[in-house]
């Protein structure tokens, strides 16, 4: 597997399939492991952390899992291949901005992912389209025991599984989900439903993780506290609360087509005629209104277009993704041009619809 | 969840990047106001209120006086090193014997974030290699690499030969030796 052949393909969490894929975009665990003898990764040595990169690396091949990965030296990467990685969720941005020895083990289904030095020694990912919690932890739970049995991850009676930060500390486990919720945006009902989610302690992130902005009306919905309750419960504490909010974001388009049929037509119209028409657009703008877009399809207001479609162009069109595609090191002006010219051409024949 | 700074409810779960570190905060509405507040007349969401070193530097339990905190700033990790002062400038730990070094100093911490302060989750398998005694005993191995740079510092081939070998057999005890 290169990088290359991750270009042409679309990747697990942008497949648009899976249930509830009209709202709910991905499904993901993580699990934060370390070894018990060595210090944690902002403590270690450089040739501390270039033996934890071999001895891990040497482990996981032991597994069964080890069979169908394909291992990335994310510290001899170019930037742009390193922000690749990030655009398609599979490595985080502090992995890549990070310095010294580090690597990426990945599935060719680019479902379960093993980042090793990230902020911990080992961080596993299994991430799967639509909503799907269930099935992605019992596959990571699985891939956890696999590699369980060929490296001493470091746990404690009380504490549980040590990690470099104690707000990771005990199961270590980080369950999300990624919805898109244009319609709670537009009818400003979003801030209403976080200060909820805040209050049963679920966070809520914008596409990219921590500290991003949320664009294009994509959120994270996570779990807050990994000690005290069982993994099974926090995939549960997230999960319940899904139904919720995906009937609210149904409720919220039912009465945007109800209420202001002609205002919500207007606004996906005049997002897809931007979208096919510009000449320099930024990877921000496109977010916006592309989601715009993709609200429109579902909604039966614009035809020609299919959801795998627009879900492809959100990754393809990020910055290390269109340089890719293009073969070229674009600086942020010609980007633009760049993005504007890829998504005319991909828009090409398909029109308004007469809807 | 507890408010980092009072024994309100927490509410709201704030995350900044600073630098490139992750901090979290857990407050309750008033005192995630007057952060928010603060924040703000900072210049943006770019530059972090400075709040003195983190989410850490408040008092850990009631009623503890600055006397007692630069008590326990002074303490060492017996492996890695890291000082109690370090790690609440940091956020981070700086290996995996410092919930066993600091347990009665984690342990106010612990049940702020997390409402608990005791694992009911998955446990490694009792075959495997992951089990709290070898934990225990592995973590040892970060002391001993320490000793034995030292030792190679000192000139003191002999002793550090000996720390080697020393190291070798922990980690053969449970790593089950080198893979093939």
């Amino acid at each position: 597997m290169t990088l290359e052949s991750l270009t042409q393909a679309t990747g697990e969490w942008l497949k648009g399939t899976g249930p509830e894929s009209d709202i709910v975009m991905s499904s993901r665990v993580r699990l934060a492991r370390n070894l018990a003898q060595f210090p944690f990764v902002g403590r270690a040595t450089e040739p501390d952390r270039a033996e934890i990169e071999r001895l891990l690396r040497e482990r996981i091949a032991m597994a069964p899992v080890g069979q169908s990965l394909e291992y990335i030296d994310v510290g001899r990467l170019e930037e742009i291949d390193r922000q690749f990685l990030v655009e398609r969720q599979l490595i985080s941005r502090e992995h890549a901005e990070a310095q010294g020895a580090r690597s990426v083990a990945i599935d060719r289904l680019e479902q379960v992912s093993l980042m090793i030095n990230e902020e911990d020694h080992l961080r596993i990912q299994c991430m799967h389209s639509g909503l799907d919690l269930k099935g992605v932890w019992e596959q990571i739970r699985v891939v956890d025991d696999q590699v369980g049995r060929v490296v001493p991850y470091a746990f404690h009676e009380r504490w549980g599984y040590l990690t470099a930060c104690p707000t990771n500390v005990g199961t270590g486990i980080r369950v999300s989900v990624m919805l898109h919720l244009p319609a709670l945006v537009i009818t400003r009902q979003i801030d209403k439903v976080f200060r909820s989610l805040h209050k049963i302690s679920l966070a809520v992130r914008g596409l990219y993780g921590e500290g991003s902005q949320a664009m294009g009306d994509f959120y994270q919905i996570s779990n807050q506290t990994t000690l005290g309750r069982t993994e099974e419960e926090l995939v549960e504490q997230v999960g319940d609360v899904v139904p919720v909010l995906i009937d609210y974001e149904r409720r919220a388009r039912e009465f945007l087509v109800r209420e202001t049929q002609q205002n919500v037509h207007d606004q996906v119209s005049r997002a897809f005629g931007i979208l096919r028409t510009a000449q320099t657009i930024s990877a921000e703008e496109t977010m916006q209104l592309l989601s715009r877009v993709r609200m429109g399809v579902l909604l039966g207001l614009i035809g020609d277009v299919n959801l795998a479609d627009i879900n492809s162009l959100l990754v393809r069109t990020q910055p290390a993704h269109l340089q890719k595609l293009r073969g070229l090191e674009l600086d942020t002006k010609d980007r633009n041009i760049e993005r504007a010219r890829y998504l005319r051409q991909h828009f090409e024949g398909t029109g308004p619809t007469t809807n | 969840m507890k408010c980092q700074q009072c024994d309100k409810q927490a509410v709201f779960h704030i995350t900044e990047l600073e630098s490139g570190d992750v901090r979290e905060l857990h407050l309750c509405e008033d005192h995630a106001r007057a952060y928010l507040n603060q924040a703000e007349g900072g210049g943006g969401s770019d530059e972090p209120a400075e709040t003195g070193g983190g989410p850490l530097t408040g008092p850990l339990t009631v009623g503890q006086t600055a006397d007692e905190l630069a008590v326990l700033d002074k303490k060492a990790c017996d492996m890695c090193g890291i000082t109690f002062f370090e790690f609440r400038n940091q956020g981070r730990l700086g290996c995996p014997h410092d919930y066993a070094q600091f347990e009665k100093e984690l342990e106010p911490l612990i049940a702020n974030i997390h409402g608990a302060t005791r694992h009911t989750g998955r446990r490694p398998e009792p075959s495997a290699t992951g089990r709290p005694e070898g934990t225990e005993e592995l973590t040892s191995v970060i002391g001993l690499r320490r000793d034995m740079q030292e030792a190679i510092t000192d000139e003191a081939y002999e002793r550090a030969q000996k720390i080697r070998d020393a190291i070798r057999t922990i980690e053969a005890r449970w790593l089950g030796g080198p893979p093939a």
